[in-house]
């Protein structure tokens, strides 16, 4: 057995320096994360509560993508998890508005005890087939508890919702929620509280079986484990994280309602996971931060927003199927100084048609969405910092130009992108 | 009375719609036997090793490890019991480092069972036994690569790992030396020669230098039933054997 051993003080050795980077990192994080809210441009109420949003969009998507990247489980009802922790969350709040002596810190706890009793019901049922199966019984459920919400109008009041205050509480710890930039330190606490916690699940025997399931499920029954224990235990998890993600939001937003449990929240979160990259553990974060800031930028822009989220996502999935933090792996590969300056030189030249793309697809639809959907603002309308006339032809044959022009410059400079690409990786 | 068998199958019997594919199977193989499975074919081999290691229920019959019974048992319940198989068609965690799929191997077996509350780099006695395994199968060098962009040998060896990583007392490997060429299949043989010692093997195979090399009984299996069983000599000589593998032979 020396050989083993040898093997294995070998390991030893080359895990300890990446972990103490790796902590170095953590604690970079956290630092910036604290300071964040601080910074200039991001002290107003609505950048601090999209802050909020991001953390809570991050744990959310970990919590999405404890089932999906790591355990091979796509749900398209997540959002039934998220919503009855809120639920479970608004109700201690009300509880302590009412005078029950419990600090408003506390009551992301009874989210994730909503979301880990739901999950644990749904799972037991849902988590006995995998794939495709699965997917279809996560819609139904979806589907079942959003109806639920408006036949039960005293539990989860309906459309408008159930609200109670942040504020009202006998304890406070000396921690009270008045502020947004009390919650969003609130929040941080449990968000970073979380996302370790679903590392570390990720880290543990059953959460490397959930990976192995999520390969192989058949041959791990060969080694001992029952696939669906092991899916139920990942789907608990997840319920559980989704649960403390939708008391966050109700700390937040001091209201829940449908639409927490709502299939388009389902399918945000996907989107979210999908595009930071599924198969990294962080990946959901950035996809979170993201489509947050999206999210309720861009529909200060544009009434499309949901449409380029949708060419984006597409876009994503095409052509970086492992998402934002694919790309970042795939980049720190090639990570010295005359490799990355050829990938970025193509990648600036690559930068004209992609751009003029943009600009004729943006054209073509704003004016579009203008004459079809919002005729009452007339057809004058100033777009890319340049008045135009949607009824005149002008505007309509610069955007046909730009477009094709883009498209016709593409090819080629994918072929640069592509060769500069080569040669950054046969130098290495 | 004699000693427990380690494997004890009593007329067993699998049948698909119409399609009888097991046609009552009894074999004894004893502890720290050597057993080979051959036969022709179609004849049935891999699906009785997923009647055994319960991949399938049979139709009929009895099959007992150890002495209990484990006919119709979920494949994880009898990998529990100390059944481990390998695989004819590679049967790997793709997505997983070489390292991980064996370290995935002995989790259960070295008693952590679904247990959420234990980094798993920390647990040292399953980092060993996968490294060991790892070192035993010839794949240190690989530890960290994906185990679905190895090469097929590889593979195969890695196929070979995971059934033997967790300690099995019972190892079924269905043809384990499949499409290696002869140099590894050669070291394989002294791989399954190793880690049998002490334990006992069955195995199905098509190369008849492994299996006479490597077996102390044989049995054939044509058509779902075993004609003949019997020490490596005495199946080298059988009529019947003979027939079933060349056709019926001219009288002489």
């Amino acid at each position: 057995m020396t050989g083993a051993a040898a093997a294995g003080e070998r390991g030893a050795g080359s895990i300890a320096p990446g972990r103490h980077r790796r902590i170095g990192l953590l604690v970079a994080i956290i630092a910036l994360l604290i300071v964040l809210p601080h910074l200039p441009g991001l002290q107003s109420d609505f950048s601090r509560s999209m802050l909020t949003q991001m953390e809570i969009a991050a744990v959310f998507a970990l919590s999405f993508n404890l089932l999906f990247g790591q355990t091979g489980l796509l749900s398209f009802g997540h959002a039934v998890y998220f919503g009855l922790g809120g639920y479970a969350t608004i109700g201690l709040m009300r509880a302590i508005n009412h005078g029950l002596p419990l600090p408003m810190l506390l009551v992301p706890l009874a989210g994730a005890a909503g979301g880990l009793l739901g999950g644990v019901l749904f799972g037991a049922v849902t988590t006995r087939r995998a794939g495709t199966i699965f997917a279809l019984i996560s819609l139904g459920v979806g589907e079942l508890v959003y109806a639920a919400t408006f036949m039960l109008p005293e539990i989860f009041g309906g459309e408008e919702g159930i609200t109670a205050s942040r504020t009202r509480a006998a304890i406070d710890l000396g921690f009270p929620l008045a502020s947004q930039l009390q919650v969003y330190y609130a929040v941080l606490l449990w968000s970073v509280a979380a996302a370790l916690t679903m590392y570390a699940f990720t880290r543990t025997p059953v959460g490397r079986m959930g990976n192995a399931v999520r390969d192989n499920a058949e041959r791990a029954e060969f080694v001992g484990y029952n696939a669906q224990r092991v899916r139920f235990i990942a789907f608990a998890m997840a319920g559980l994280f989704a649960g403390l993600a939708g008391g966050l939001h109700a700390i937040n937003y001091e209201i829940v309602s449908a639409d927490a449990v709502s299939a388009q929240r389902s399918g945000a979160v996907l989107i979210m996971a999908y595009i930071g990259g599924a198969a990294y553990f962080i990946g959901p974060i950035l996809g979170a931060i993201v489509i947050t800031w999206l999210q309720s930028s861009l529909s200060d822009y544009t009434s499309a927003w949901l449409l380029y989220l949708g060419v984006f996502f597409i876009v994503m999935i095409l052509y970086a199927p492992s998402g934002l933090a694919g790309l970042i792996v795939m980049h720190r590969r090639i990570a010295r100084p005359r490799a990355l300056a050829g990938v970025l030189v193509a990648y600036g030249v690559a930068l004209v048609p992609l751009a003029l793309i943009a600009a004729g697809a943006i054209l073509a639809i704003e004016m579009s969405y203008r004459l079809s959907t919002q005729p009452e603002l007339g057809t004058r309308m100033r777009l890319l910092w340049t008045p135009l006339d949607a009824a005149s032809p002008w505007p309509w044959i610069v955007a046909a130009v730009a477009l094709g022009g883009g498209l016709l410059l593409f090819r080629p400079a994918v072929a640069r992108v592509a060769s500069a690409w080569e040669r950054a990786s046969a130098q290495g | 009375m004699a000693a427990v068998c380690a494997l004890e199958l009593r007329g067993v019997e699998k049948r698909f719609g119409d399609t009888e594919i097991i046609r009552g199977v009894s074999l004894e193989i004893a502890r720290g036997e050597r057993h080979a499975i051959i036969g022709p074919n179609g004849a049935g081999k891999s699906s009785l090793f997923n009647l055994i290691s319960g991949r399938y229920a049979p139709t009929r019959g009895s099959i007992r490890l150890d002495g209990e019974e484990i006919a119709g048992a979920r494949p994880f319940v009898i990998s529990r019991r100390g059944l481990a198989r390998s695989f004819q068609v590679t049967n790997i965690f793709p997505r997983l480092s070489v390292f991980e799929n064996l370290r995935c191997s002995v989790f259960w077996s070295l008693g952590y069972r679904y247990c959420f509350w234990r980094s798993a780099d920390a647990l040292r006695d399953a980092a060993e036994c996968a490294l060991a395994t790892l070192e035993e199968i010839g794949l240190a060098a690989r530890r960290d690569v994906p185990a679905g962009v190895l090469t097929y040998a590889e593979q195969r060896a890695l196929e070979i790992g995971i059934a033997i990583a967790g300690g099995a007392h019972v190892i079924l490997l269905d043809e384990p030396t499949a499409g290696m060429n002869r140099g590894e299949a050669d070291h394989a043989v002294a791989l399954i020669r190793r880690v049998s010692e002490g334990r006992t093997l069955v195995i199905v195979e098509h190369d008849m230098s492994v299996v006479f090399g490597l077996a102390n009984r044989i049995s054939v299996l044509v058509y779902g039933e075993i004609i003949a069983t019997d020490v490596p000599e005495r199946i080298r000589d059988n009529a019947a054997v003979q027939t079933a593998y060349l056709g019926a032979l001219p009288d002489a």
